[in-house]
């Protein structure tokens, strides 16, 4: 009988993988959920890591007609004392009473883990960037062209000769043409022959030969090869966000730490959903600097407050780098809402007149100390400003943190996916 | 002396390939098994997780909760929770054994002799698969059930598809034939079956019949009730067969999927009423087959006592009071009473004459033991070869709980003269598919009313289903009936215990 042994190791694993994502769509309010309420016990970086998360099964429990209760009978070994007629207590005799298959039970919430990629997808599946207007004409109006292997036909200035050689080449050996060298050799030949019967031999070969190479030519229409393009669309910047984080002397500990918190989700955010968004890091006290992001999430500073300064560099790095008619423009500013006095009206001045005309959102963030509830502080001179801009029709979101765990419902809120009117009406 | 198979832990294809060559030698002329052809592959524990989820075929359909099967072995796997199984075995012609790659040698012979000999035997000769399962065509199948359950998604929709499949899965379990029909089940010719219905289809539309008035419907009010029950098959215990033939809004692609679902859950219906029997000839076979080829001197004495571990583990029963126990291990019945047939045949005692006249004494073991393999199950063969010298092995004794009784749980039999009948009947009946599943059976269709479905469960020593699982249950059947439900539990006295009505949920509407 013949008997086949097959090495499967190498097939393509992940057979399970539409599977996996069936469920997990399946799944999906609960482990997005489980999802959140996991990065919030989390440092954000590990946010990006994925792992483990805990759902119940509740969702996603399959039915079945099972039986309960009732009398029971059962058949047990390993009976050292027991003879017919005892009576077991039924407290003491857990064991004998659990032995029944709890396949059922042992399902109630059950904890899996989720790759990286799908943790982060998870996380931020329903943000976006609001009102990404000027993306749509960005899109249709650069196309770049890219080499994209060979075609057989096209315009005689797309011709690649080497290529075309090369077919030719092998073309002719192998059809076997003869040789401009084996052509020369037999004329030799004959030349020098002086037998009779031998020369008429060779000038028939001669003839032969002749023959063959023309009627194979030595570049063929066949051979021709062109250089092949394909035009794609160019992807240009589309979108950049302005972070303005207040880091003086009055900002605390802990609202550093909000604000870092608000920021590194910004980031992971813009990173993951769209590539080609740029961000701006500019910190200021009482000026403002851009940075990188290494020395805006981890360098130390510390001064006084001019909410003013940060505004200008926006302005200047806008007017430099980022024309207003190309880019989407987003700022999110995080302060604790001090503000020089003098600088109020400095701020209110920029931010109507240069920064929100530009803007497609601007979203402040109050950090306060922890257990602080706004009820019973007095506004901060920053919010009551951008709350009359706001209330003056400018397109400002604000919002207060004061505890760690808020920092995600509130970005999710500031960056939810809205339908507006605008979506609906483009193609 | 002979050649040894293998040294040591290591293996190459090469190796397994002498290891099936010698265990076959044994298999065929020592032991005259037969099997189907066999076919061994080597997979990653990967690839075995893959294969647990999707119950352990080498291809099925796409649905989440095999995903989600997926997700729970791999978490337990992860964390050390939860060894995999050195092999898994597919009835199918020829018999497919999956081996994982981290086995030894040792481990490798043992799971070929295990799967691809003592498994393979048992499928190819036991009544119930021969009479239920059908080895030819079982890829074939799952291959047009794959792509039938693909094509479907693509013409009516992923949410459409998962949701009759949802439904049928919570019916599977009673969605089996548990009594021979007319004719043996031809897989090959079901997906032939379902291209000539479409085609038929096909040929026969036309629109114009869209158009013909209609006249006024018959009165069928006249059907006696006797009638009506005929017409329709009933009482009918297969839930799935009962739909798919009846259910009266159901679209054709529909009752396809049913009749898929139907279809695998009655070639997983014997495996469920054999595997004491099943996996006790395996083990039995890998035992015989092992130690031949040690006294043969094809195995080195350490790997025989490799083998000897792993077999020992293999049928540890764990005792009643034991935080390991969890019920019988199959695996250590199913092997017990095999070694003690043999021992009946070979070297009877008194006792064993009297309880075995048939074949105490016949010396023929393997002819006894071929016989028993192709002709019972789990329960008529532990009602029959359970014999009173392994229950006293076992020490085992009968329990009897009714939670009426405030003394407690009473022992009512225990393994002597007068307890050896009552506790064989005891165990035999645990195994018997037909107490363990609910008996719930289909008894009327109210067709000149509300078109109201009627089913029965039978209720049995007092053990009601589960509230929230029959209801879960119970609203899929209504959703594929798409009128009101009815289960009504009734005890052995026609006593209505509890009732149940469930109405369809509105479809949403249908996405073109």
């Amino acid at each position: 009988m013949p008997i086949h042994i097959i090495d499967r190791r190498l097939n393509p694993g992940g057979k399970s993988l539409e599977n996996r994502q069936r469920f997990l769509r399946r799944a999906k309010s609960l482990v997005q959920g489980a999802v959140k309420k996991t990065s919030q016990e989390r440092d954000i970086k590990d946010v990006l890591e994925g792992g483990e998360v805990t759902i119940p099964l509740d969702g996603m429990h399959e039915p079945r007609f099972r039986r309960e209760g009732g009398t029971r009978d059962m058949v047990l070994p390993g009976n050292k004392k027991f003879i017919e007629g005892d009576y077991l207590q039924r407290s003491g005799q857990g064991s004998a009473k659990d032995s029944g298959p709890g396949e059922g039970d042992s399902e109630d919430a059950f904890r899996f883990v989720l790759s990286r990629d799908e943790f982060v997808d998870l996380f931020l599946d329903d943000l976006e960037l609001p009102d990404l207007a000027k993306r749509k004409i960005a899109q249709t109006e650069s196309e770049g062209i890219q080499r994209a292997g060979y075609t057989t036909s096209g315009s005689p200035a797309n011709i690649s000769v080497s290529r075309t050689v090369r077919l030719a080449l092998a073309r002719r050996i192998a059809l076997k043409r003869p040789r401009k060298e084996e052509i020369e050799e037999l004329e030799a030949a004959i030349a020098a022959c002086t037998d009779e019967d031998e020369r008429v031999e060779l000038v028939a070969e001669l003839e032969r030969l002749k023959a063959k190479s023309k009627r194979i030519p030595f570049i063929d229409p066949l051979d021709i090869r062109y250089r092949r393009f394909e035009t794609v669309p160019k992807p240009v910047a589309q979108a950049v966000m302005f972070c303005l984080m207040d880091v003086s002397g009055s900002m605390s500990e802990h609202m550093k730490d909000l604000a870092k918190r608000f920021y590194m989700l910004l980031y992971v955010f813009l990173k993951r959903r769209y590539k080609h968004v740029e961000i701006v890091f500019i910190r200021h006290t009482d000026r403002a600097e851009e940075v990188d992001e290494q020395t805006f999430f981890y360098g130390p500073a510390s001064g006084g407050t001019l909410v003013s300064s940060a505004l200008q560099a926006m302005h200047e790095i806008v007017r430099e780098r980022f024309n207003p008619a190309d880019w989407n423009i987003y700022a999110a500013q995080a302060s604790d809402g001090d503000n020089s006095y003098s600088d109020g009206e400095l701020t209110g001045l920029l931010l109507t007149d240069k920064i929100l005309p530009v803007c497609q959102f601007f979203a402040y963030l109050e950090v306060g100390e922890s257990g602080g509830s706004a009820f019973d502080l007095s506004d901060s001179s920053l919010w009551t400003l951008y709350e009359r801009l706001r209330t003056g029709g400018a397109p400002l979101s604000m919002r207060k943190v004061s505890e760690r765990s808020e920092i995600f419902p509130v970005f999710h809120d500031l960056f939810q996916r809205r339908e507006t009117a605008q979506e609906k009406t483009a193609p | 002396m002979t050649e040894r198979l293998f040294e040591g832990a290591d293996w190459d294809f090469h190796t397994l390939q002498r290891i099936t060559d010698a265990c076959e030698e044994v298999a065929l002329k020592d032991l005259g098994l037969d099997v189907y052809p066999n076919q061994i592959e080597v997979i990653t524990a990967e690839q075995m997780l893959d294969a647990y989820s999707s119950v352990g075929m080498p291809l099925f359909y796409k649905h989440w909760s095999f995903g989600k099967h997926f997700a729970f072995h791999e978490a337990s796997y992860r964390k050390g929770l939860m060894g995999l199984a050195y092999e898994i075995v597919i009835n199918s012609s020829p018999c497919i054994s999956y081996l994982m790659e981290e086995n030894t040698a040792t481990m490798q012979a043992l799971v070929i002799a295990h799967a691809a000999f003592g498994h393979n035997h048992f499928f190819k000769n036991n009544y119930l698969f021969k009479q239920w399962t059908d080895a030819d065509g079982i890829l074939d199948y799952l291959d047009f059930a794959k792509n039938y359950v693909m094509q479907c998604e693509d013409r009516y929709g992923r949410v459409e598809v998962e949701r009759t499949l949802d439904a049928a899965h919570a019916l599977m379990s009673h969605g089996i034939d548990r009594y021979p029909g007319k004719k043996k089940l031809d897989l090959r010719a079901e997906e032939k079956r379902a291209g000539r219905r479409r085609q038929h289809e096909e040929e026969v539309f036309n629109d114009l019949w869209r158009t013909v008035p209609k006249g006024a419907t018959k009165s069928r009010s006249a059907l006696s009730i006797e009638r009506r029950r005929k017409l329709l098959g009933l009482p009918q215990e297969n839930l799935l067969y009962f739909l798919e033939k009846s259910a009266p809004r159901l679209a054709p692609w529909q009752r396809e999927l049913l009749r898929i679902v139907r279809h695998i859950a009655q070639y997983f219906y014997p495996q469920s009423q054999t595997k004491v029997m099943n996996e006790g000839t395996a083990t039995y076979v890998h035992y015989r087959i092992m130690t031949k080829l040690h006294e043969q001197g094809r195995i080195s004495d350490g790997n025989f006592l490799e083998f000897l571990g792993s077999h020992t583990n293999v049928v540890f029963q764990p005792e009643f009071d034991d935080p390991r126990f969890s019920g019988f291990n199959p695996y250590a019945l199913g092997f017990a009473v095999m070694q003690d047939i043999e021992r009946i045949v070979t070297r009877p005692e008194d006792e064993d004459r009297e309880w075995f006249p048939d074949i105490a004494g016949r010396n023929d073991v393997m002819g006894v033991l071929r016989d028993v393999w192709a002709n019972y199950r789990d329960e008529s063969f532990i009602g029959q070869f359970l014999s009173p010298r392994l229950m006293r092995h076992f020490r085992m004794f009968h329990l009897h709980d009714d939670p009426e009784e405030r003394a407690g749980i009473r022992v009512d039999a225990i393994h002597d003269e007068r307890g050896f009948r009552r506790v064989r009947r005891e165990l035999a009946r645990q195994h018997d598919v037909g107490f363990i599943d609910a008996n719930i059976e289909v008894v009327d269709v109210d067709l000149s009313g509300d078109r109201r479905l009627i089913l029965h469960h039978h209720v049995i020593k007092g053990s009601q289903l589960n509230e929230t699982d029959a209801k879960r249950v119970l609203q899929h059947l209504a959703d594929l009936w798409t009128y009101d439900v009815a289960l009504i539990e009734v005890d052995t006295n026609d006593k209505v215990l509890r009732e149940y009505v469930v109405s369809p949920r509105p479809i949403p509407a249908a996405v073109a």
